[in-house]
């Protein structure tokens, strides 16, 4: 297959993971939107290092991945301190800085 | 038709049909194991792009450590013992128009111009050459993320720990 149909099925999961960020009430399922649309990166980040024979797109997938993990043990981290103190997490309710 | 489109256009399938119901899911629990097979068909992409280290990676770290991070996360976040996790989605529609105008931006902008349909000869082992990568241009940047798991880790034990 050509590099267009991999960047093409990336673009689709981030449009995807797009459209789960804009659409979720809940906190965690906003961050498994976010999930997708990171992943969408990495498919993109292999595809470009494979096709080109760079291996810095590899290195820097090994660095999302990485970077990634550690975002969502924080955010869903943050999810729970939320959680016992509102004890809500739909992003509806968690209007505090709203204006 | 080779071994290798066939490959591609089935794991293009499973990957798009699970990020699908990830978003559209009403119960949230489903839309995590709906996650963890959408990071599975992403790891065999990374397969079929010829780095079995990525793969190996994807599936330890992604669909092993996160999908039960969330789990956790969600058993956790619970309201009610016993209650379902199910939700509505809100602005639906809107969602869709601006998931959709991004995709076709996108995808536009890749129709125009040519790609590469044929692949380099492999230069040696991938895994070999992340290695070599690692510790020789990007040793700063290793250390750093290193760094930046530390931190990782202590915010997270600092914010999930119980009020004595």
């Amino acid at each position: 297959m050509s590099l267009g149909a991999y960047l093409t099925l990336a673009a689709l999961v981030f449009a995807i993971g797009l459209f789960g960020v804009l659409t979720r009430r809940n906190a965690v399922g906003i961050l498994l939107g976010i999930e997708l649309m990171l992943n969408a990166v990495n498919i993109n980040l292999v595809a470009f290092a494979r096709f080109h024979g760079d291996v810095a797109g590899l290195v820097f997938t090994l660095f999302t991945i990485a970077i990634t993990v550690a975002e969502v043990a924080v955010g869903l981290a943050i999810v729970i301190v939320i959680f016992r103190v509102r004890r809500t997490v739909e992003a509806d309710r968690l209007d505090l800085l709203r204006g | 038709m080779t071994a290798e489109t066939v490959a591609f256009w089935v794991v293009a399938v499973v990957l798009v049909a699970s990020s699908l119901a990830v978003v559209l899911t009403p119960n949230l629990f489903h839309a995590v194991l709906y996650l963890a097979a959408a990071l599975v068909a992403t790891g065999v992409v990374f397969l079929l792009l010829d780095s079995p280290f990525l793969f190996g990676v994807q599936l330890l770290l992604y669909a092993g450590g996160v999908v039960t991070i969330v789990v956790f996360a969600i058993m956790l976040t619970e309201r009610l013992v016993g209650e379902r996790i199910t939700q509505a989605s809100r602005h639906v529609v809107n969602g869709g128009i601006v998931a959709a105008a991004v995709f076709v931006a996108v995808a536009g902008f890749l129709l125009q111009g040519r790609t590469p349909t044929a692949r380099p000869p492999l230069a040696g082992d991938a895994t070999e050459a992340i290695g070599r990568a690692l510790v020789g241009p990007f040793a700063v940047t290793l250390e750093l993320l290193g760094l930046l798991l530390v931190a990782a880790l202590l915010g997270a034990l600092y914010l999930a720990r119980t009020e004595e």
